[in-house]
């Protein structure tokens, strides 16, 4: 069938438009804050073959760019194969096991069969992160767990809605394993409805242009997709482009996991190596294969922001299945700490390769992690057991047209932290400080974004504090010459005593007694370029701004300040530059 | 409240190219119409320019009424006062670290700069508690001291702001006193000052921003009204905010940040004014001009409002504005063939300057407006910074290599395809503004203005299902027209934030009769004729747990308990289709508006009825080819200003006038009505 340009541009806009009001209607409808304020959720249009991705909701969560095709991919093999029930219309199915196409257990998938004259003719899917599945520790983000059933339940795909009804006797084995249960039916039906909505909208779009013509338009987007991805590729210059970036520790072993990564561009395709990362680990830092790759195609989506989310544009993309390491976790390796951190050293692996490759789109490496530190305990004045998160941003890396923004979000997501005031409205504790983490930006010609400092005091009850952070061992990447950012640092003031968690950013169940205080200071982002040639200017602002010490600015910059005000001294500055420049060996 | 005037009311706008005038005379119904160019380095000649070209009496002027960009401009462009910040010890980087976002989803890019530098913004001991009792006592020497530096510094104003302020101000009022006793002006804004609400960040960008254009309003409002008292004007000045309503001159800068967005405001405020008087009070505004389009949405009459209004990356205004969404595309948006060989439109413009090609001021990139010209849609002869024929051929020129040949399709075709995707992913971004507010675009009456909203809107429409489109007499002066009759309004909102069932009614009724109270008194006290004195009640509302809220409008000030549940559940129920039994409802906010209604206005006058002719033949100035979606037709070309008041006519059609170009596509009807508007069903839903 041959089609118009304008017909393809306006489907393409319609499908986008279907799945932008899943979104919608999924968070304005929920009950989690998670999902209503954090928007840790994404909704899409499913290929009813093999699941490949149709269309993604613009604002769904990075990280599940592409792991949803994968989890109905999956779904639909397992129902070719008669592992999962056979649908009918109105029925939807709920999965949450990471093996099956997921990320970690909270991640709970939605998928509705869209029928068309009787037949399926793709399926609607989404994902939400519930604040709890049960398991050892509420939220599910256990730093110490060695086996998934330590994690939470977990679902096979099961048919939660039966044509259109929910089956109560799922949801009651459901709502008897988790903890507050009784808002959960309230996600439930949000999630439901977001794909009802996503079935009307899509109804009148194919009654519009008839199924015909939708049906060769998603062939044919698929394939100027994966043009315009091609087309991108073809900048970069042939060649291997090789990079590694560490996680801290696995959370139960006290080791660095390696990423190592080697990007091949050939023709007008990349291919992703991760031979000699690190093997599968105790705790629960590895990766599922589906997590892995949507990694990888975030990365490219943030170098990459004008191509659109679809299975077209990751054709090019090559990942060779890193069976064996930590990055293709099989059951029953624990997972928790795969979709909000692992994620992140991937994308920075990416970053880290292609820096070089694409100096004007990659920046150097951002803070890559969401700074998790949960604290639980009892409020005796509220006589009730509580636990509260306190998710952090961190620098963001320089690049070639700005320095990095200060506490930015995690790379694959795009909430909002939560503000102090609604924090000590709702939890037994005083901030004592929440400010620029000073000094913090990696050096580079454009420097990094600053991190953040803050400083809790827990001021009633006993309570135990855990960390699911990382970069404390290495700062983030600096790139072209630019340093790395400073590392993420964690201190437990108990009795006045500091105490720094043995794997730096990752402990479970510190405890704390009343005005004992957690200390966090977040990574700052890599610097991008040679710091040495950093506008001076630029270095004595900061120093004004008391953004860097006097002596950060000679030591990080080679910039020497004198005087009140302070100035540039430009002659010792080139002196010292010079000499800079010449003890450093010439590569 | 005095008599009623017999002279001239004024309303005046100055936007980002063109300051716009309407004078109404109250004796005698007659209007005068201005538009000459803005001047943004002193508004005030713009404004007077204006006056002069309206052949303004000043003597006999009534009342002026100021909508103005000064404010907005000066946060975008961050061209803000020195102003210093003076907060609790730990927490002087919360305006710049924000609520650690970026600026887009994908593209690990942008900066941000905050509203006052670091230096500027000082540390004192002292702390509350989220219950409001004091943690930390208040060191009132630092807090002179702190003062001190910053008007050493040359500070021009300043805020205080301390956490927890929301829940026990003794704090912040303390330190304001302190402050205010070295201060040499009143530019001292305290942060619980213009909306007393928890989130630290959002209420002290909120004082900041006040703060930080104060000295500039001040300043601009002085000039301006040191000018009109020169040229002889006696009456009073009142200033346009965001919500809609205005505000006396000397009291302006107090809360200077509620007359940023005042421009969008006024022209929504417009919007609702004509669709009541038309007897259409569902509407869907839609304002298109040349870099970007603003929607808004009013039901029954009133435009919603919203107290979260973000005005760019993260810069979060929390004072009540008309709720104005920003979509991306405007006339100036640029066209483009993607690598993979898409035609894509936006969201990169080429804005004003350079501007789109047929303007000729250098723009060498196909744009909307440029294709609208191709189509026939626009009239060559209108620009008249280039001659017609090679305008078009320049435009034609720039079409097929750029998008023509790419795409395989003539030069036609190519800019019918531009204005297509360009209606279609405007048409969808309006219908996500609707549905995040709840609504269905299909319940409403599109109303369109701004240079090219007429233009577009039929198309929208259709594309959205919306049937009816409302074209005002005058699209192109639509903000200086709702100076002229937005309503007085006052806007409250308390906070209690209790399960339901634990609400103590009694308080919830005495909050809403004191709001009442309040905005009753300010409204006598403004020195303006009100007609009728309207009251609106609503809470927020949401189910425990949650944490977006559902505005529940309530029909007197006096619900019982059961009401409010009941009222909940159904609003809940027709937005998301879920009924949630067991689960207990919170109520948030209380909130009361108190409007004003002013004198009414004959909105046909607009168009001089002299001009008028009996039969829309008559009106009819040529025709020319237009392109529509299924082909070309000749097509009749009308002068509005001719048109009978009740004129018919089906499309195609094109209707000129001074200030914008209206199209009526095949199988549509446009009529006119008693107030002057043009309603288009729209054809083929």
């Amino acid at each position: 069938m041959n089609l118009d340009p304008i017909t393809l541009s306006v489907i393409q806009a319609g499908l986008q438009q279907v799945c932008d009001e899943m979104d919608l209607s999924f968070s304005r409808a929920a009950f989690s804050p998670v999902i209503a304020e954090a928007n840790d959720r994404s909704d899409g249009i499913y290929a009813a073959d093999d699941g490949s991705l149709i269309a993604q909701g613009a604002q769904g969560l990075p990280v599940f760019v592409g792991t949803m095709q994968y989890s109905t991919r999956t779904l639909i093999q397992m129902i070719a194969e008669g592992r999962a029930p056979a649908p009918k219309p109105d029925d939807i199915y709920i999965v949450n096991d990471p093996y099956l196409g997921g990320t970690h257990l909270m991640d709970v998938r939605f998928a509705r069969p869209f029928y068309r004259n009787g037949e399926i003719f793709c399926w609607l899917s989404n994902t939400g992160h519930w604040p709890d599945t049960g398991g050892s520790v509420p939220g599910g983000f256990s730093a110490s767990a060695t086996a998934v059933e330590q994690e939470g339940l977990r679902l096979p795909p099961v048919r939660l809605f039966k044509e259109g009804k929910l089956d109560e006797e799922i949801f009651s084995i459901i709502s008897s394993n988790i903890r507050v249960a009784d808002q959960r039916i309230g996600d439930v039906k949000a999630q439901a409805a977001a794909l009802m909505v996503g079935e009307d909208r899509l109804n009148l779009l194919m009654d519009r242009y008839g199924d015909e013509t939708v049906t060769a338009a998603i062939a044919e987007l698929r394939i100027r997709a994966s043009a315009q991805m091609r087309a991108f590729i073809s900048e970069i210059p042939d060649g291997t482009y090789p990079s590694t970036a560490y996680v801290d520790s696995d959370g139960v072993v006290n080791e660095p996991l390696k990423i190592n990564l080697a990007i091949t561009k050939a023709r007008d395709e990349l291919t992703f190596n991760f031979d000699g990362s690190s093997p599968p680990c105790m705790g629960p830092m590895n990766s599922v294969l589906a997590t892995t790759l949507s990694s990888v195609y975030l990365a490219m989506r943030h170098i990459f922001p004008e191509v659109p989310i679809s299975a077209g544009a990751f054709e090019p993309l090559n990942v060779i299945r890193p069976e064996g390491t930590f990055l293709d976790a099989v059951y029953p390796r624990p997972v928790s700490g795969c979709a909000a951190e692992v994620s992140q050293r991937i994308a920075e692996a990416v970053f880290a390769a292609l820096a070089k490759a694409l100096p004007n789109r990659v920046t150097a490496a951002p803070a890559g992690t969401s700074g998790n530190f949960a604290l639980g305990g009892h409020d005796p004045a509220r006589a009730r057991d509580y636990v509260m998160y306190q998710i952090s941003g961190g620098g963001y890396g320089g690049n070639a047209d700005h320095d990095g923004l200060a506490n930015g979000c995690s790379t694959i997501g795009i909430s909002k932290a939560p503000p102090v005031e609604i924090m000590e409205q709702a939890f037994p504790v005083l901030y004592r400080k929440y400010a620029l983490r000073e000094g913090s930006g990696g050096a580079g010609q454009r420097r990094g974004g600053f991190g953040l400092e803050y400083d809790v005091e827990l001021r009633r009850g006993e309570a135990r504090a855990s960390f699911v952070m990382d970069h404390g061992r290495f700062g983030p990447q600096g790139a072209l010459g630019g340093a790395d950012g400073a590392p993420n640092h964690v201190t437990v003031w108990q009795n006045g005593e500091p105490y720094t968690p043995v794997h730096l950013s990752k402990e479970q169940d510190i405890p704390l007694t009343p005005g004992d205080r957690v200390h966090v200071c977040t990574p700052g982002g890599g610097g991008y370029g040679d710091p040495f040639a950093r506008d001076p200017e630029a270095v004595l602002e900061d120093v004004r701004l008391e953004r860097y010490t006097v002596s950060q600015a000679r030591e990080m910059f080679g910039v020497v300040l004198s005087g009140s005000p302070v100035a540039v001294d430009f002659s010792q500055t080139d002196r010292l530059r010079v000499e800079g420049a010449n003890q450093s060996p010439a590569d | 409240m005095k008599d009623a005037p017999s002279g001239q009311v004024v309303g005046v706008d100055v936007g980002g190219t063109f300051t716009d005038l309407v004078m109404l005379d109250q004796a005698d119904g007659t209007v005068r119409l201005a538009k000459v160019p803005s001047t943004m380095d002193n508004q005030a000649f713009g404004v007077l320019a204006a006056l002069d070209e309206a052949e303004a009496n000043y003597p006999n002027l009534d009342l002026i009424i100021h909508g103005t960009t000064t404010t907005t401009n000066a946060v975008l462009e961050r061209k803000l006062s020195k102003t210093g910040l003076i907060t609790t010890q730990g927490f002087r980087d919360i305006l710049e670290l924000g609520r650690r976002t970026r600026p887009q989803a994908y593209g690990m890019t942008g900066s941000f700069t905050p509203v006052i530098p670091r230096d500027l913004r000082l540390e004192v001991a002292e702390r509350m508690d989220a219950a409001g009792d004091v943690v930390t006592p208040l060191d009132e020497a630092g807090v002179r001291a702190a003062a001190e530096t910053l008007l050493a510094v040359g500070c021009e104003s300043v805020v205080v702001h301390f956490l927890h302020a929301y829940a026990n101000p003794d704090h912040e009022k303390r330190a304001a006193e302190i402050v205010t006793s070295i201060w040499p002006n009143d530019h001292v804004t305290m942060g619980h000052a213009l909306l007393s609400e928890s989130r630290e960040f959002e209420r002290g960008v909120t004082a900041a921003v006040n703060a930080s254009v104060q000295p500039l309003l001040e300043r601009y409002i002085g000039r301006l009204t040191d000018e009109l008292s020169g040229q002889g004007y006696g009456g009073e000045v009142l200033v346009m905010n965001g919500n809609g309503g205005m505000v006396s001159a000397k009291d302006v800068a107090r809360e200077a940040a509620k007359t940023v967005m005042s421009g969008p405001a006024s022209g929504v405020m417009a919007a609702a004014y004509t669709g009541r008087q038309a007897g259409i009070t569902n509407l869907l505004t839609y304002d298109m001009g040349g870099t970007s389009t603003d929607v808004a949405l009013i039901m029954g009459a009133e435009p919603a409002v919203s107290n979260e209004i973000e005005v760019e990356y993260a810069m979060p205004i929390h004072v009540p504005m008309v709720d104005v969404r920003t979509v991306g595309a405007g006339g100036g948006s640029i066209a483009r063939v993607n690598a993979g060989g898409l035609l894509e439109v936006g969201p990169e413009s080429a804005g004003a300057h350079p501007g789109p090609i047929c303007y000729g001021r250098g723009g060498d990139l196909p744009t909307i407006s440029d294709a609208n010209l191709l189509l026939g849609r626009l009239n060559p002869a209108g620009f008249k910074s280039l001659d017609a024929s090679s305008a078009t051929g320049q435009v034609t020129e720039i079409f097929e290599r750029e998008l023509g040949a790419p795409l395989g399709l003539d030069v036609t075709a190519a800019a019918a395809a531009v204005i297509r995707i360009a209606n279609t992913k405007m048409a969808g971004a309006i219908r996500m503004v609707s549905l995040s507010l709840g609504m269905d675009p299909r319940d409403f009456a599109l109303f369109a203005f701004g240079g090219a909203g007429p233009l577009h809107a039929v198309s929208l429409a259709r594309e959205m299902g919306v049937p009816r489109v409302v074209i005002p007499c005058r699209p192109g002066i639509t903000n200086a027209l709702g100076c002229v009759v937005a309503d007085l309004r006052h806007d409250f909102v308390n906070t209690v934030n209790r399960s339901l069932e634990n609400v103590d009614m009694d308080q919830v009724h005495d909050i809403f009769a004191a709001q009442t109270e309040e905005g009753e008194r300010l409204i006598a006290k403004e020195p303006v004729e009100v007609r009728d004195v309207k009251r609106l009640y609503s809470v927020d509302m949401q189910f425990v747990g949650q944490t977006h809220l559902l505005r529940v409008n309530l029909p007197d000030a006096e619900p019982s308990r059961e009401d409010l549940r009941r009222l909940f559940e159904e609003a809940y129920f027709n937005r998301f289709r879920v009924e949630l039994e067991n689960i207990h409802a919170n109520l948030v906010n209380v909130n009361t508006s108190v409007i004003g209604q002013r004198a009414e206005m004959d909105l046909s006058t607009l168009i001089d009825p002299a001009g008028r002719k009996s039969d829309v033949a008559a009106a009819e100035t040529g025709h020319r080819t237009v392109v529509f979606d299924d082909g070309p037709y000749d097509t009749p070309v009308f002068w509005r200003d001719y048109m009978p008041i009740n004129m018919e006519i089906s499309g195609p059609a094109i209707i000129e006038q001074m200030d914008c170009t209206t199209l009526v596509e095949p199988g549509d009807v446009a009529r006119g009505d008693a107030g002057g508007n043009i309603i288009i069903e729209v054809g083929g839903l």
